[in-house]
């Protein structure tokens, strides 16, 4: 299943809907790091609300979506983790280091409205 | 006398079965006769061997007689479920008094050696049939002593379990202290099983009260090892995860150096002295500032 990618503003967002593939996934990372591009977006935010298991490859694919979007110029942030999926992550060693997340979506527009803002404040 | 009268096979089929049960009457029979005699001398044995002392002598007298009773009817009925119910009502009436496991199965066996004795002593002049009255009260005797000895560890181990699920569920608040902002001051030990509880709970929480930072006090951990530092790791990563900042405080001068000696990397986790610095941090983080009245400005 495609996952829908949104424009809101500077920001893209994914909503992810149900369990992915691993081609589903390969498919979204590309998709995003494309749209930075086209859409010249300064934020992605990934919502994984309506994942109950995250496996090795989804967290690598996240992982590598923040690091491209980076590359390009967007700050990524993962929101809507689920405890047990934080708990399930933490005890496989999944940690998603140098990745932003965020609570919900709303904390995610937070956190890059905030990083926005201290780049024009650094500008 | 061949020595396979002596030691009769046990197993002799039915006849033999027949036997056993004749035999054992007439034990009960001769133990329900010598009643009092035996209770005393085993009570003496007990006060002689110094065990019950957390008892009264009339109360081992009394117990020592209901205890004597019940085992008279197990030999007799050669069924263990009023022996079993009757060591589990005694263990939950006198483990709140400390009596040991040690002390329990000593008595039980000195119950044994006492009725073996008299046994001894009835019979001394048939070798043969002394023999054949043994076979049938020991493995009866040994049963008995092993019911009652598993029967109050059993109860032991129930009382722990519940003491330990007690204290489990008293030991975890995680409490709001300020809009989005929690703290799980942590008590006690920390083994494997509580962590993971801990983590549960804390994870909960934070996606209940929206919290964006979570100050964990383990000023009340004693010891650390490597396991707990590790279990301490995981809860931050995965709070993290969940978009909350961690910030742990309350690391004794002990508990410091030995995470530096084992060498545990806590470079990933902000610590704060103690809990009300972790506060202030926090607050700061939130963007909250305290001042006293007098220097706040007039609304």
């Amino acid at each position: 299943m495609e996952v829908p990618i949104l424009k809101q503003g500077d920001y893209l967002i994914a909503s992810i809907q149900s369990a992915l593939t691993d081609a589903d996934l390969s498919q979204l990372r590309e998709a995003l790091v494309e749209r930075v591009g086209r859409f010249r977006s300064r934020g992605v935010i990934v919502d994984v609300t309506a994942l109950d298991v995250m496996d090795s490859f989804a967290v690598r694919t996240l992982r590598d979506i923040a690091h491209m979007a980076r590359l390009r110029g967007a700050e990524t942030v993962i929101v809507g983790i689920q405890p047990e999926v934080a708990f399930a992550m933490v005890q496989l060693g999944l940690t998603l280091k140098g990745v932003a997340t965020a609570l919900d979506l709303e904390e995610g527009l937070n956190f890059l409205n905030r990083r926005g803002k201290e780049r024009l404040d650094r500008a | 006398m061949s020595v396979k009268e002596a030691n009769p096979t046990p197993s002799g089929g039915k006849s033999r079965t027949e036997d056993t049960a004749a035999l054992l009457r007439e034990l009960v029979a001769h133990l329900r006769q010598n009643r009092t005699q035996l209770r005393e001398e085993w009570a003496r044995r007990i006060t002689q061997a110094k065990l019950l002392t957390a008892m009264t002598e009339e109360e081992v007298f009394a117990e020592a007689t209901s205890v004597y009773d019940n085992y008279v009817e197990a030999l007799e009925t050669g069924t263990f479920e009023a022996l079993q119910a009757y060591a589990r009502n005694l263990s939950e009436r006198i483990i709140p008094r400390g009596v040991e496991t040690h002390e329990v199965v000593g008595i039980v066996l000195l119950l044994r050696d006492t009725m073996a004795r008299s046994l001894f002593a009835k019979y001394h002049e048939d070798f043969d049939k002394l023999n054949r009255i043994l076979d049938a009260y020991e493995p009866a005797a040994n049963r008995i002593a092993n019911t009652v000895a598993v029967g109050f560890v059993q109860e032991r181990e129930r009382i722990i379990r519940q003491q330990q699920e007690a204290i489990r569920e008293l030991s975890t608040p995680v409490l709001q202290v300020r809009e989005r902002l929690l703290i799980l001051p942590i008590i006690g030990v920390i083994d494997p099983q509580r962590a993971r509880q801990l983590t549960e709970q804390l994870l909960r929480a934070i996606r209940a009260n929206r919290a964006k930072v979570v100050v964990i006090d383990i000023t009340g951990v004693a010891a650390m090892d490597s396991n707990v530092a590790n279990h301490l790791v995981q809860t931050v990563e995965a709070a993290r995860l969940l978009g909350a900042t961690v910030i742990v405080t309350g690391l004794s001068p002990e508990i410091a150096q030995t995470l530096v000696t084992i060498g545990v990397d806590l470079s990933e986790m902000a610590t704060v002295g103690d809990l009300q610095g972790g506060i202030e941090e926090a607050e700061r983080l939130l963007g909250y500032k305290v001042v006293p009245l007098a220097e706040a400005q007039p609304a």
